[in-house]
């Protein structure tokens, strides 16, 4: 009878056991799927892009032959545009997240830009674009602009920077802080020596990845009525005479790589596919070597830093 | 000696001196410190202040009732309807077949990665996670419309002797779902892994296996933080722009069949922003109405994420 029990067991444990196979393989075939798409949807986009990515794909205009057209007003408009972005998100960002980290006091107001940081994350992009298409188009007047797209998409990506920085500033042990205090440093003395050099690894990963995001925003960028197709370039930014600085392209009209992209995706002639192939591997591969550095400087962060 | 000792007494002293320069920089940084972690609260206003003064002047010329109930979306027709249930159709179809993807896939990665996945392949698959959800959307369109939408067709073709038309929310929604796999499964890891261990050993001395565990012990355990983590996956889908825009078609159809082309609220508004519409034309105002409503509706979801963490909150 014993006998017959211990045999029972052992059943029910072969069986469980097996489940456990079972579903570690289902989890290695989900991982498959995200694998296999990624893998397809590269190696198409190689396939049917690469012939097309020459040097005269950059240095050419959009045209309605599809064998010159190229992207060079596109890539010039997406550096403008992310100059514009950094500039203006870099700073507001991390100044934000110093506060909440190491000055913000514990009241109902911190509490509230907490709440609010972590809503912003959550608003679908295309309502930044409605934001700036009210606010920075017309209500500010800059127009179809370089400028109020890269605005548009800072503030897109603000939320990023913060919490990127937050994290970053939180690692940092309490007696990095204390150090720098009993030795006589202010506050902004402690944060400006000591905990932004120190988090600006983790800080960088952030803004890396809150940039790579901003390149690809197409939704937003459309909205405040980017143009599909055009064949100048803005201003350029530096002049012969004094004082050598010109800003008249941050109120120029302008394209981008992904509303490049997506104008001759929704053409129906397959010359055009070709060409949005093309334009998608340059942004596939601007987008995801900036992930990868991101990825790679918080992996030899994680390695390297023994507090 | 002693006046040596007095002199660097007095210096010290002066050095020890409150400085009031050196105040007055530290109340001027942290006032600006401030006022930009206050800008954030100003961009929520201002989104607040767009969407609301906008819409108010459409619903001016439409009323809220006409707006929920008609059935027909016409706004640039001289015979104008403004029936929000035909974009938002399309965005619920398209929603719901890739939260079908993203959420077994993503939990079933998520529980992989966190209970079963020897360390070296989970160093492997979280980044590669993660760069799969840095891909820009409009490419995923391009992915959807040019290769998923003919394989769908081909294989509806072929087994059912179906034609598919070649803009459909199916395909859309499909590949959205590899979108937000992502999406679902970091956040979904990272709170089954904040579940303490001692709660796993717990469940192993008792017998159990390690599926028993992961499916009855952490997965309860880290509800709150899946739950938070099926929130994001809705609130990105919903909000999703482009790869609808692309594969979907931008043709306004009040249809529950994700095998029917259909326009979401997001596309409708692209469409919109890529002709010409005048500043302050019921066209223009459109746009801002329906994305008043996309915004209600995330922002629903949000607070459901908010208060179903709260409810279920498990302090270790």
């Amino acid at each position: 009878m014993l006998k017959q029990d211990v045999s029972e067991i052992r059943a029910l444990i072969i069986k469980h056991k097996r489940r456990d196979l079972i579903f570690a393989l289902c989890g290695l075939l989900a991982l498959m799927v995200g694998v296999l798409t990624f893998a397809v949807l590269f190696i198409g986009m190689v396939i049917d892009g690469l012939p097309r990515i020459s040097w005269e794909f950059f240095t050419h205009f959009p045209s309605r032959r599809a064998e010159h057209a190229g992207i060079l007003s596109a890539w010039v408009g997406t550096t403008l545009v992310m100059l514009v972005t950094a500039v203006a998100a870099i700073p507001v960002g991390v100044a934000a997240a110093v506060y909440l980290e190491e000055y913000a006091p514990k009241n109902i107001l911190t509490d509230i830009i907490e709440i609010n940081v972590t809503n912003l994350a959550g608003v679908p992009s295309i309502v930044y674009g409605l934001l700036a298409l009210g606010l920075f188009v017309y209500a500010f007047g800059f127009g179809q602009s370089i400028l109020s797209a890269g605005l548009t998409l800072a503030l897109l990506i603000l939320p990023v920077v913060i919490v990127a920085t937050r994290e970053a500033i939180r690692a940092i042990p309490g007696a990095i802080r204390e150090g720098a205090y009993a030795l006589g440093a202010t506050k902004w003395q402690t944060t400006a020596d000591h905990i932004l050099p120190y988090s600006a690894p983790g800080i960088m990963t952030g803004i890396i990845i809150g940039m790579a995001r901003a390149i690809g925003e197409t939704a937003p960028v459309i909205t405040i009525g980017a143009l599909t197709f055009i064949a100048f370039l803005p201003a350029p930014p530096v002049k012969g005479e004094f004082p050598f600085l010109n800003f008249e392209w941050l109120f120029s009209g302008f394209t981008v790589m992904p509303i490049q992209m997506f104008n001759w995706t929704s053409r129906p002639e397959a010359a055009f596919h070709q060409n949005a192939a093309a334009a998608g591997l340059v942004l596939v591969v601007m987008t995801l070597s900036m992930n990868a550095v991101a990825i790679y400087i918080r992996y030899r962060l994680r390695k390297n830093i023994k507090w | 000696m002693s006046s040596v000792l007095a002199e660097a007494a007095t210096v010290v002293s002066d050095r020890l001196h409150r400085r009031a320069s050196r105040h007055v920089k530290e109340r001027v940084i942290e006032t600006i410190l401030f006022l930009s972690a206050l800008f954030s609260v100003f961009v929520t206003l201002g989104i607040v202040w767009v969407l609301l003064s906008e819409s108010i002047v459409f619903f001016q010329h439409v009323s809220v009732w006409d707006f929920l109930t008609d059935t027909q979306w016409t706004p640039l027709f001289d015979d104008d309807h403004y029936g929000i249930m035909v974009l938002l159709s399309g965005t619920l179809v398209s929603s719901a077949v890739a939260l079908a993807v993203a959420i077994p896939l993503g939990t079933t990665i998520a529980i992989y990665l966190s209970e079963f996945a020897p360390f070296s392949l989970r160093e492997v698959a979280k980044p590669f996670l993660e760069l799969l959800g840095g891909v820009p959307t409009v490419v995923y369109g391009y992915f959807a419309l040019l290769y998923v939408t003919p394989a769908l067709q081909y294989l509806a073709l072929t087994l059912f002797g179906y034609n598919l038309p070649g803009f459909n929310l199916l395909s859309a929604g499909l590949v959205m779902g590899i979108m937000i796999i992502p999406y679902v499964s970091s956040v979904s890891e990272d709170a089954m892994r904040s579940v303490p261990m001692s709660m796993r050993e717990g469940s192993y001395a008792m017998g159990a296996t390690r599926f028993q565990t992961a499916v009855r012990v952490v997965t309860p355990a880290a509800f709150s933080g899946i739950a938070a983590a099926y929130i994001l996956g809705i609130s990105r889908a919903v909000g999703e722009t482009m790869i609808l825009a692309v594969a979907a078609g931008m043709q306004p159809n009040l249809t529950w069949n994700p095998l029917e082309p259909a326009a979401t609220i997001t596309a409708f508004i692209v469409q919109v922003a890529l002709g010409d519409l005048p500043h302050g034309s019921i066209g223009y105002q459109t746009i801002f109405a329906a994305g008043l409503t996309l915004m209600i509706i995330t922002l629903g979801f949000n607070i459901l994420g908010h208060l179903l963490r709260r409810k279920f909150r498990q302090a270790y």
